[in-house]
């Protein structure tokens, strides 16, 4: 049956309109992926009110294929500029930027673009066959048990996540209450507007985004005084053939790395560990370690691939449960609900369409994004030679243009505004933003589910672990809540030193 | 840094006591038909009030290390932060297109010392095509000003 349905889905994602959709996004996407200030979730965040009047379809084509081109275009500046576009790059920067140090820029790209193409390919593949199984099993889930995966999703920050346990919770809750602020649509009552009526209408998740993550992130880099000192790209088709011929040689470092990146990104938040971890591993059971941080190429292949799968791991949960793994799904999940669409397994059965054509449409995204980085890459590495006092006021004005098109509203302008400071200042000390984001985009669903779960059971907490699957979705929550607490206290029973902490998402 | 550490724990509990206030007046019990309109924000935002008096702990168990930001430091933060809020007062008046015109020539000429054809050039060409991209592509309406009632939009 799944393979009909594909066939099905090749056929709505190869019409030449979703095809230009798919190469308008992936450009965009390289550019916004290079650029410093503009990363997925952003892009996504600002392209989104121009979908509005957009076929559904079309429209997640170019939302994804915009998220497929900002993971490649994180690579580029990895690799030439030792900058990290975002944070599961910063793996390929160990051994991408000694390599293009050393003139072989070319092969560098070429091994990290292949293998993004790979890992992308397997999570691709791993999620035709999974989505409609994990689908099936979700239409037999009630309100508990969604709620019960929403603090699964948000737990999981709060115990893997690494930096501060109480910093993530604190964002979570911060984009809980913010989700709560304005109309609440089930009993009619304003909540937390203390009359002002520009607070009724609540704060978008879009404008949170572009002031979070867009203006936030240009603050941030002016702060540290960033400069691009780059290296040349020295790309042709003779170094891409000739990278191949060898690429084959790794097929152990491509397997591992497709796999944990698989496994941590359907997870939230699994794309920069996976990139750390596959690296590790890598460099593990590697025959010559030593050469590892030095220009090896496998060390750029190992985080590529791993990074690469967990991003596109991320859309499996999005698509069956409702429930985005990163940020970048979180936006285009707000992305669904807008267009009319209500997310979750009900989607493969109302709209077979959709769910096909977009999951059709990652294999095509896919293989054009390859092929158009790989071609594209002198273009792309020379907007990072437009001097920063010129990107940065047109990041500003590409972003206002963004947050005012979601509401047409000036006062959504002013938030991003003030959401920009914010998400500085929460940089700054280390509060993680991508669950904040998530927060504001779940709030009502998972308030929702509480509120129909606690009817069920007239207001007793315990349906959450009577129910089976409820049941055991919530301890294993609850597990990750207190992994914070349990880890150091099991840590002193067994004498064994505090780990250095684990780099944080976002 | 440990200053603006508590204070931003000490903020964010000041506005978890918001939310509970308000919360408490909608009601943070059970209605005539389940949960009312208090509940779930009151609990959320008991939880973070804790949370945040455990991180003003940990904060001050801590021995104060680097600073959280220095003069020099700020300098480019502000000097981009300004800027911006000054366009968003004057988009109010003029419209997106003329304030993105005068911002962008504004911060390339006074930051980037560009020479006065590339400033004019640019700060006249980004606004034109963001228009024709979003007033006449996209039908996306833009907040417009004088000069574009003058132009008869």
């Amino acid at each position: 049956m799944g393979l009909e349905n594909l066939a099905h889905g090749f056929h709505l994602a190869i019409t030449p309109f979703n095809v230009f959709m798919a190469v308008v996004g992936i450009l965009l996407g390289t550019v916004i992926g290079v650029l410093p200030g503009l990363g997925g979730a952003n892009g996504v965040a600002i392209l989104l009110p121009l979908t509005f009047t957009m076929p559904p379809t079309s429209a997640i084509i170019l939302l994804t294929s915009l998220y497929w081109g900002a993971l490649f275009g994180g690579a580029i500046t990895s690799i030439l500029f030792n900058i990290p576009g975002e944070p599961w790059s910063v793996a390929t920067t160990f051994d991408g930027y000694p390599m293009a140090r050393q003139g072989r820029s070319g092969q560098a790209l070429t091994a990290a673009f292949t293998s993004s193409f790979v890992g992308a390919f397997f999570s691709i593949v791993l999620i035709t066959f999974f989505a409609p199984i994990l689908a099936e099993v979700a239409l037999k889930f009630g309100p508990p048990e969604f709620f019960a995966i929403q603090l699964l999703t948000f737990s999981s920050f709060v115990g893997l996540g690494g930096g501060n346990p109480l910093k993530s919770l604190v964002s979570i809750l911060i984009g809980f209450i913010l989700a709560a602020i304005g109309l609440d649509i089930v009993t009619g009552q304003l909540r937390m507007t203390f009359g002002f009526t520009d607070l009724m209408k609540g704060f978008d998740f879009i404008v949170a985004v572009i002031g979070l993550f867009g203006i936030g992130e240009i603050l941030l880099s002016v702060e540290e005084g960033l400069t691009f000192k780059g290296t040349r790209t020295g790309m042709n088709l003779r170094v891409v053939l000739d990278t191949w011929k060898v690429l084959p040689r790794y097929y152990r470092t491509f397997v591992r790395g497709s796999f944990i990146g698989f496994w941590m990104g359907f997870k939230p938040g699994g794309a920069t560990p996976a990139s750390f971890m596959s690296y590790a591993f890598a460099k593990r059971f590697s025959k010559h370690p030593e050469r590892f941080g030095k220009g090896e190429i496998e060390g750029v292949i190992a985080p590529e691939t791993a990074a690469h799968a967990a991003g596109v791991a991320a859309m499996l949960p999005m698509l069956t449960l409702g429930i985005p793994g990163s940020p970048t799904a979180a936006v285009m999940l707000g992305g669904l609900i807008i267009w009319g669409l209500q997310p979750g397994p009900m989607l493969f059965v109302d709209k077979p369409d959709f769910v096909w054509g977009l999951i059709a449409s990652m294999y095509t995204g896919n293989i054009l994004g390859v092929i158009m980085v790989l071609a594209g890459v002198p273009f792309f590495a020379a907007i990072l030679r437009i001097p920063f006092a010129i990107l940065t006021p047109l990041i500003v004005v590409v972003c206002a243009i963004g947050a005012y098109a979601v509401h047409s509203s000036m006062i959504d302008i002013w938030y991003m505004l003030i959401f920009g400071v914010v998400g500085y200042v929460f940089k700054k000390l280390d509060y993680p933003l991508a669950p904040l984001v998530l927060a504001l985009v779940l709030g009502d669903l998972a308030e929702n589910a509480l509120r129909q779960s606690l009817i069920m059971s007239q207001g007793s907490l315990a349906i959450f672990f009577t129910r089976p699957i409820a049941g055991a979705i919530t301890l294993v929550a609850i597990f990750f809540f207190a992994l914070p607490v349990i880890t150091p206290w099991w840590r002193r029973l067994r004498g064994v030193p505090a780990a250095a902490p684990a780099p944080r998402e976002t | 840094m440990r200053i603006a550490d508590l204070l931003t724990a000490v903020i964010l509990a000041l506005g978890g006591g918001l939310v509970v206030y308000d919360s408490v007046r909608l009601g943070i019990g059970w209605g005539s038909d389940g949960p009312r309109s208090g509940f779930f924000p009151f609990w959320l935002a008991v939880i973070m009030i804790v949370a945040c008096v455990a991180i003003m702990l940990q904060a001050l168990r801590r021995t104060p290390t680097e600073l959280f930001l220095t003069r020099e430091r700020l300098g480019p933060v502000l000097k981009v932060l300004w800027p911006a809020t000054a366009a968003v007062v004057l988009m109010q008046f003029v419209g997106l297109y003329v304030a993105s015109a005068v911002y962008m020539g504004f911060y390339i000429r006074w930051v980037g010392r560009h020479r006065w054809v590339t400033v004019i050039g640019l700060a006249v060409a980004i606004p034109v095509v963001t228009f024709i991209v979003f007033e006449q592509w996209f039908l996306v309406p833009m907040p417009k000003g004088p000069l574009e009632t003058w132009l008869g939009y």
